[in-house]
């Protein structure tokens, strides 16, 4: 048996052109969102500059909510095929994802100290319910960690994946419902944006999620090289 | 409803805000970058180190062998 699939690892080699090709591929989408916003994009009328926030928070948040769905769906293979690859992949989705969040929250927090006077609006559903999700997935790691058995902490972790999963597209729905619309609604709105602004937030999102997949790729491909350098050290008796 | 554009700024442009986070967004990629080189700093060690112990393995079961070049 050769290391690799000792590890089971096998599959989740990313060779480095593909690295190659995607951290280009991620350089250049940044480099055109960022001349499209700053220098295309139309100065909004009311927020004025303030509005280019939107071009970032907004891509973020939606990046992250949907690795954290995506997280849940790899769950589900992993749970289907008991295939230690997919647990990895949903670890390293969500790992991801938590991190862009932390982007969101931030920068989220910024555009509504210079919109609103306010950092944070707790009566805002919005706001809070990002709060929460991100509050929900902060406990996915510790309780990861918590368990030593590498087969239980596998299926443990893919069990919370698909029910945190699951919660945050009917928490977004709750939101949607609910009254307060103090926050601006984006995806309602978005086919109401004018063509420029249109194609710079599509250029955003698009290069966002170029990034977010980019930083899962590496990520994934140093846990591969950590994994299979313990494999290594274990085989010629070193561990 | 259609989000209006101008041609001259509103009275308050808020480019701090805007710098702000342009600037909390590239930290936060500065931070995880910086954190992958380190561990990958840490691979690259251990896998100096189980190159050496491999080689001195090598070495105790046959003497006598020649070393390979790295």
């Amino acid at each position: 048996m050769t290391p690799d699939t000792a590890t089971g690892q096998g599959a989740l080699r990313v060779d480095g052109r593909t690295l190659r090709t995607l951290s280009i591929a991620t350089v250049l989408a940044m480099g055109l969102s960022l001349s499209l916003v700053f220098f295309y994009a139309p100065i909004e009328l009311e927020e004025g500059l303030l509005q280019k926030i939107f071009y970032l928070h907004v891509p973020l948040a939606i990046v992250s909510l949907c690795g954290f769905v995506l997280g849940g769906i790899m769950a589900i293979a992993h749970l289907r095929t008991r295939d230690r690859r997919w647990d990895l992949r949903a670890y390293v989705t969500i790992h991801m994802s938590l991190i862009f969040g932390v982007g969101v929250l931030l920068t989220g927090s910024i555009w509504a100290r210079g919109s609103w006077g306010h950092w944070w609006v707790w009566s805002e559903p919005t706001l809070v319910s990002f709060l929460i999700v991100m509050l929900l997935y902060a406990t996915y790691q510790p309780l990861r960690f918590a368990i030593e058995d590498p087969e239980r902490q596998a299926r443990y972790a893919s069990v919370f994946a698909i029910v945190a999963g699951a919660f945050v597209p009917l928490n977004f729905l709750a939101v949607r419902l609910s009254t307060s619309y103090l926050h601006p609604r984006v995806l309602g709105s978005a086919s109401n944006l004018p063509p420029s602004m249109r194609l710079t937030f599509a250029v955003s999102l698009a290069s966002i999620a170029l990034l977010f997949a980019t930083l899962c790729c590496y990520e994934l491909s140093a846990k591969r090289t950590r994994m299979l350098l313990r494999a290594r050290s274990r085989i010629l008796g070193f561990q | 409803m259609t989000i209006p554009s101008a041609t001259a700024l509103p009275a308050n442009t808020g480019d701090g805000y805007v710098a702000a986070a342009y600037i909390v967004f590239f930290l936060i990629l500065l931070i995880y970058v910086a954190i992958m080189a380190l561990r990958l700093g840490h691979v690259q060690r251990d896998l100096r180190d189980l190159q050496a112990r491999t080689q001195e393995q090598d070495e105790r079961q046959d003497p006598a062998r020649e070393r390979e070049p790295a």
